[in-house]
């Protein structure tokens, strides 16, 4: 539990590599070992990225690699002209809405399989793994048809329900993991004063699973901002568009407008990436700290 | 604390009926239609069939086999060098340095971006005007060359390129994770024992990271056979099938022909693998054997 308090800044354990430390500012070698990968690394990360905002600012036709003065024509052109904007708004409520059940099942059934032992607890783990190897992609066909006959099609609720029936497996191992770090004694000792379960579990539990709830909500959050084919199959109406829906479409027909592209993808990478600087270290210490393991 | 009552059933239930209509129906569902003649667009074909699709698949089908090949040849790739380059990035940033936050913060960031969004910035990398190569044509680097993603000398590594992108920080991720569990004093043990940085590497990191290995890349394998949207939107499984993966195979089937008991045979196919590619991994792996 210390573990899951400590920031991830903090290895838990000496970096396995590192030379004793008196040593470290005159170690040559460390420059070859460590800098020269890191910003080659770094390199390959962000130039993508930075020849993304370049074209997304340039004016149209420049090829300047530093564009001054830059240019909102773009943005001006996606957001309000093919209809970014409300793309915006679709993928936001759809992945608010994922993060939101994802985090709340995944929190009930993690807490059920940590701390019970019930008949079926054994299929039901196997059968959260299995859920791994279904292809989300070749689940297409029959998918449609139980959309088409809930008529859940073109609709946003359809998608959210989509989204949260494939990651809840996943978020609710890792969430599994992540309530077994609580120690239970302090559940059992709030429970021994007097409390109920449930009072026990508020008071006690759920306080300790705030990094736990940030990253599985977080990874809710990005998994349904991002899903691509789910969005491209059951909401075929442009009112219902999704940010990467918008995006398939703008890579298609606008093939030659590089600038409107560029500036979409910016509107779609900045919230998710934005999220994810955040929330990674939260991932990294609760992953390390025995999650993996199950 | 032992119970038998209903609360940890009541606990998974939403869970048990979201799996049970939207995964479990789907697949038993798909089963079915696999032994079927089912194309929407000529209805007073559809009927029962028998392994018909089957023999089709197998014996008829040149394109099932290619592009069952391309698929494996695209897991092996992907998950080799993923593997490898976030091993060597985990190893990295796990060290003590200046600015580490940051730099975990800032190469991490690939993993959050969606497969169309990795697209689209590919595509303006590689565009054959006012791409990258020919950015570093005119600094006198190499040759303008032509479109990489049109070449089918290029295609491969250029998409394969592209997914590395997007893909080596989940690896980077759940190693500097599994890393940051080794305690110091093996290495402190190892040195006294004269074990030099790279004796150290092989005889205590690597034994340690085996299961966070074996899980992660057998994850990793299972989600790049089926990956879609990346490989639909950069190359659309071009040029001539070149990179048409199994999944893509079956999109193209189902949703362009209307081809479903056909596309649903093809599904069960890829299914079939994956359970039994993973199972046999975990065995030759020993996974959790160590525990």
């Amino acid at each position: 539990m210390t573990q899951t308090l400590t920031r991830a800044e903090t290895p838990v354990s000496p970096p396995p590599t590192a030379p004793p430390r008196r040593k470290k500012h005159r170690d040559p070698s460390r420059f070859v070992r460590l800098h020269l990968p890191l910003v080659l690394y770094l390199l390959f990360t962000l130039i993508p990225f930075y020849w993304m905002l370049v074209f997304a600012l340039r004016p149209a036709g420049e090829t300047a690699l530093v564009p001054w003065p830059i240019t909102f024509e773009h943005f001006d052109t996606v957001w309000n002209g093919i209809g970014f904007g409300l793309f915006f708004q679709n993928s936001l409520i759809i992945a608010l809405g994922t993060l939101v059940t994802v985090t709340v099942f995944a929190l009930m059934g993690g807490y059920a399989l940590a701390r019970f032992k019930f008949r079926g607890q054994r299929v039901f783990l196997l059968a959260l793994l299995c859920t791994q190897f279904i292809p989300g992609a070749m689940m297409l066909i029959p998918l449609f048809v139980i959309f088409k006959t809930a008529g859940l099609l073109n609709s946003l609720t359809g998608l959210v329900v989509a989204d949260t029936a494939f990651q809840l497996p996943l978020a609710l191992i890792l969430m599994s993991g992540f309530v077994r770090n609580v120690p239970v004694e302090l559940e059992e000792a709030a429970m021994v004063d007097g409390c109920s379960r449930l009072r026990a579990f508020f008071a006690v539990t759920l306080p300790q699973l705030r990094p736990a709830l940030v990253a599985v909500g977080s990874f809710a959050f990005i998994g349904a901002w991002n899903n691509f084919l789910f969005a491209l199959m059951f909401a075929s109406k442009q009112d219902k568009f999704t940010l990467p829906v918008g995006l398939s479409y703008a890579l298609g027909e606008f093939n030659t407008d590089f600038g409107a592209l560029a500036a979409g993808g910016v509107v779609a990478a900045v919230p998710v990436v934005l999220v994810f600087a955040v929330v990674q270290r939260f991932l990294v210490q609760g992953l390390s700290a025995g999650a993996v393991k199950g | 604390m032992r119970t038998r009552t209903w609360a940890p059933y009541a606990l998974i239930a939403p869970t048990l009926l979201l799996m049970a209509v939207f995964l479990v129906y789907p697949i038993a569902s798909v089963g079915w239609f696999s032994l079927r003649q089912h194309t929407v667009t000529q209805p007073w074909k559809n009927g029962f069939i028998g392994f018909e699709n089957f023999r089709r698949m197998l014996f008829d089908d040149p394109l099932f086999w290619q592009s069952l090949v391309f698929s494996a040849k695209w897991v092996v790739a992907e998950v080799g060098l993923q593997l490898v380059l976030g091993l060597i990035l985990a190893l990295i940033v796990n060290e003590t340095f200046i600015g580490r936050a940051v730099a975990r913060a800032l190469v991490f960031s690939p993993w959050a971006v969606s497969g169309v969004l990795t697209t689209g910035i590919w595509i303006l990398l590689y565009n054959p005007s006012t791409g990258v190569f020919q950015q570093l044509a005119q600094w006198g680097i190499g040759d303008p060359g032509t479109s990489v993603l049109g070449d089918p000398a290029t295609v491969f590594p250029a998409t394969v390129v592209t997914e590395l992108w997007r893909g080596v920080p989940f690896f980077a991720i759940l190693l500097l994770a599994d890393l940051q569990t080794i305690p110091g004093d093996l290495y402190e043990a190892a040195s006294v024992d004269g074990a030099g940085r790279w004796r150290r590497f092989i005889s205590v990191t690597l034994p340690h990271l085996r299961d966070a290995i074996v899980l992660s890349t057998l994850l990793r394998a299972v989600w790049e056979f089926n990956n879609v949207d990346l490989i639909y939107t950069l190359t659309g499984g071009g040029p001539a099938n070149q990179t048409t993966t199994l999944p893509l195979y079956v999109a193209r089937k189902a949703v362009d022909s209307h081809d479903f008991g056909y596309g649903s045979a093809l599904t069960m196919a890829g299914f079939v693998i994956l359970l039994f590619f993973s199972i046999l991994y975990l065995r030759l792996s020993k996974f959790g054997s160590r525990a």
